[in-house]
Formats: C-alpha cells, structure tokens, sequence
C-alpha cells in the first residue's frame, strides 16, 4: 500500500516552547493507525498538524515537512480550507451545529458546491449517514435538531459531516472517551467499516481500544515518537523497552 | 517502578503454576516407585491424588481467564500468561500419564517380576529431570536452556525404540509374560509421551521470552 501521509522530522512549537521533537512517520493509504501516549505527550497536537488546525492557534510554529499524497501541506500557498475538506477531524465532545439532523451534514456539501441539486444534495446526506451507521435510526426526524440525539448518535452525526464532503483522510481525537461502552462500540465498528474506503487517524488513551481498531500504532512520549508498530506486534512483543512499560502500565 | 494491580495476579498464577509442576514431577517419580519397587498400595496413592492435581488445574484455568478479562496483558504480561495457560493442562496431561502408569503397575505387580525395568527406569529419570529442568527453565525466563532440553527428547525417543524391541522379544520368546510385558510397553510409550509434553512446555518458555512460536519448526520429518 502507498504513502497517504509521509512526516519527515516535523517540530512543532507553542510560542518558545516545543511540543513535538523530529516527528517522521509513514501512513499508508486506507489504514488505521493509533497515536497512543500518555496525557500530553504530544499525540493530539501531532494529529492537528496533519490539517494544520493548529493555525488556529495563536503563536504556533511548525518545522520540517508533512506530505499527503505528494504535498507538503506547510508549503507556501497550500488553501488549508481544501486541506481541511480533504483531511476531516473529528473530536473528543461531539459538537453538532445547533441545526436539524439534515442541515448538519448538508451544510458542509452546500458551501463546497459539492451537489448538483436538490435531489443531489439529499442523496449525498443519505449516504454519509449511511456511511457513518446512523441513517437508520434518524431518516424518519432528519428535520429535527441534532441536540434530540444522544451522545453517541451526535459523534456519528458528526462523522457523517466530515465525510459528507468526501475526505480521503479522517482524523479523529479521542471520538469515543466521552461515550458509554455501546455507543463505543458503534463507532469502533464504524471505524473498522470506514478504513475500506478511507485513511484514519486516532487518538486514543484506551490501548484496548487502539488493540481492536488499528492495523498499525504510533507510541508518542515527551513529544517523541518512540516507535511505531504493526499493533499486533505492538501489544505482544513491543521493540522498545519504554513502549513496553507503558503498554503494561509501569506509567502513564 | 510502581506496584500494578496485574502483579500479584500474575506472581499468584507463577506459584501455582510451580505448585501444580511439583506435584506433577511427584506423582511421575512415585507411579514408577510404585512399579519398580512393585508397591501396589504407593500405586493407589498416585491414582487417589490425581484428583487434587484436576482441581489445581481449574484453579490456574480460572485464574488466567480473570488476567485476560479484567486485567487485558499486554506484551510480555501477555505472553506469560498465555504460557501459563497452556502450560497448566500439559502438566495435567503429565499426570494422567503418571496415573496410567500406577494402573500399570497395579497389573504388573500382579504377574511375575520381568527384568526390564532397568531402560524404563532409565527413561523415567530422564523424563523426571526434563521436567524439572523445564519448569525451572521457566521460572528464569530462560529460553536458551529451555532450547537444550528440548534437544534431549530424543534420549527419551531412543529409549523407548530399545524397550520397544527388548520387550517385544521377551512376548514372543516367553509367552507367558506377554500381560506384563505389554504393560511395561504401555508404561514406555507413556514416557514417550511425557518427553514430549515436556518439549511444549519448553517450547512456550521460549514463546513466552523472545515471542516467538517455534512448535514444529524444530520436528523431525
């Protein structure tokens, strides 16, 4: 499988202090891979530089390179309104717009000028409700407010957001801790689902979590990547020794 | 480093584990006792107490499904405890072999005394000391020395080839020995058999230390 993501020595700095030390990493495509850690190891921040939402932040500063499919997205020029439509997020508190089901997930295809008409549109909501395992349980109130939803429903609502506008990467931070173990699953399996057809990232503190859902995990500690693995082999027989220890809780 | 909740569980599962090792190299040591020194009762003991070793195997079963469960091991956590649960019904297995040997012996003790029990006796301690050196092998975590012994099941193999041949003649020569003799070909294949559990055994050691599976890939064709 191809690159999706290549990161060659990234730094990443808030004001004088630096977060993220020499990051380079390899993401293949429609993989998912796991950034495990403990609290403030950098692992978050690492995943917002991959669609620069770290900008938003004042006084941030990024060094080094971080190419998707071929492109370094901190070069001069680079629109980081398409980046961010084609590198989608999803967060740890579910925030729906405060709209009807329907214009939640419309609205992101309305201001791309992603449909044709008004069939066209509809169409495109069904499938990325479908897509994100939700059609079922709110095509008969897509006119009523996404706050009617519950806590899990609104995290799948907005995943169907983000892949209303047809990413090819879906970044996702922490998308399940503020949620109960059946709607966890619901997404875990929808994540299981989702990598036929797309490139996912997860921040995730729950290891078992990141055991069941990803093909390969990224372990960050200090701002450092101590290593990345196949996650099988992450999880029986770590290289490192630091990974180990904290995989079996002697940390973090 | 700070103390896991995981660590006591798994030093529990270790220990019993020996526990269950030691009765296991007992229970062998006296069902041949039992044969060589034709003492049906010391056989009987053996059989009554095979019992006690099925509970501690439970126990270990039970122990291990509540690491996996509660605790969800990883790395090398993991591995031991893998090892442990496979470990615990190889030495049972052991067991029933030392049991199968005490019935033989009540059989043999029974017939006229043959003189072969010199290989068997031979076998035994071998298949004794591979089991001991085994078990101690993993309780240091040591996969090289678990490496040699698997190397010497085939004294134990060779053994067996000999008794086979040796008592096979005795049956045929002397026909009135065949109930004896073919008890003592059940207790040799027995032995052969525990060599080769005592192999698994190490073979996890190895698993359990470099996390890699070497079952088979040392067989001969």
């Amino acid at each position: 499988m191809q690159n999706k993501i290549s990161v060659s020595n990234l730094d990443f700095f808030y004001g004088k202090a630096q977060a993220l030390f020499g990051i380079s990493l390899e993401i293949s495509e429609r993989e998912v891979m796991a950034f495990i850690g403990p609290s403030g190891c950098g692992k978050s921040t690492f995943l917002r530089t991959l669609n620069r939402m770290n900008d938003t932040i004042p006084d941030t500063r990024a060094a080094g390179k971080v190419l998707i499919d071929g492109t370094d997205i901190y070069a001069s020029g680079i629109d980081v309104v398409s980046l961010r439509r084609k590198v989608g997020m999803v967060f740890q508190k579910s925030n729906p717009f405060p709209k009807s089901i329907f214009e939640n997930v419309a609205y992101g295809i309305r201001i791309n000028s992603l449909h044709k008409n008004k069939t066209d549109l509809s169409e495109r909501v069904e499938k990325a409700l479908r897509d994100s395992a939700l059609w079922e349980e709110v095509k008969d109130r897509l006119h009523t407010s996404a706050f009617g939803l519950s806590g899990g429903q609104q995290q799948r609502l907005c995943i169907a957001r983000a892949l209303a506008v047809q990413p090819e990467v879906v970044l996702m931070d922490e998308p399940a801790s503020a949620l109960d173990p059946s709607a966890t699953q619901k997404i875990e399996e929808l994540i299981v689902e989702l990598k036929q057809n797309y490139t996912i990232i997860i921040v995730t503190h729950n290891m078992q979590q990141a055991a069941r859902v990803s093909d390969k995990t990224a372990f960050f500690m200090l701002g450092k990547l101590i290593e990345v693995n196949a996650t099988q082999k992450m999880f029986t027989n770590p290289n490192e020794t630091l990974t180990e220890d904290y995989i079996t809780g002697r940390f973090g | 480093m700070e103390h896991r909740l995981i660590d006591q569980q798994i030093n529990l599962i270790r220990d019993k584990l020996l526990s269950l090792g030691q009765a296991t190299e007992n229970a062998l040591n006296r069902a041949m006792q039992s044969l060589v020194t034709r003492d049906s009762q010391l056989a009987r003991q053996v059989l009554k107490e095979d019992d006690i070793i099925n509970q501690m195997e439970l126990e270990i079963d039970r122990l291990c499904v509540e690491i996996f469960v509660l605790r969800q091991p990883a790395a090398h956590d993991l591995r031991l405890v893998i090892s442990v649960a496979k470990i615990t019904p190889i030495l049972e297995r052991i067991a029933d072999h030392a049991s199968n040997i005490a019935d033989a012996a009540l059989i043999i003790n029974e017939e006229p005394e043959l003189n072969e029990y010199k290989e068997l006796s031979l076998m035994a301690a071998k298949a004794e000391e591979m089991l001991k050196n085994s078990l101690d092998a993993f309780t240091k975590e040591d996969s090289a020395a678990s490496r040699e012994i698997i190397k010497q099941d085939s004294i134990i193999d060779a053994g067996y080839k000999r008794v086979f041949d040796d008592l096979v003649k005795i049956m045929t020569k002397n026909p009135a020995a065949t109930i004896a003799a073919a008890q003592l070909l059940f207790v040799a294949k027995h032995l052969e058999r525990i060599g080769d559990y005592v192999t698994d055994i190490c073979e996890l050691t190895v698993y359990m230390k470099e996390a890699v599976f070497i079952k088979h890939s040392h067989e001969e064709n």
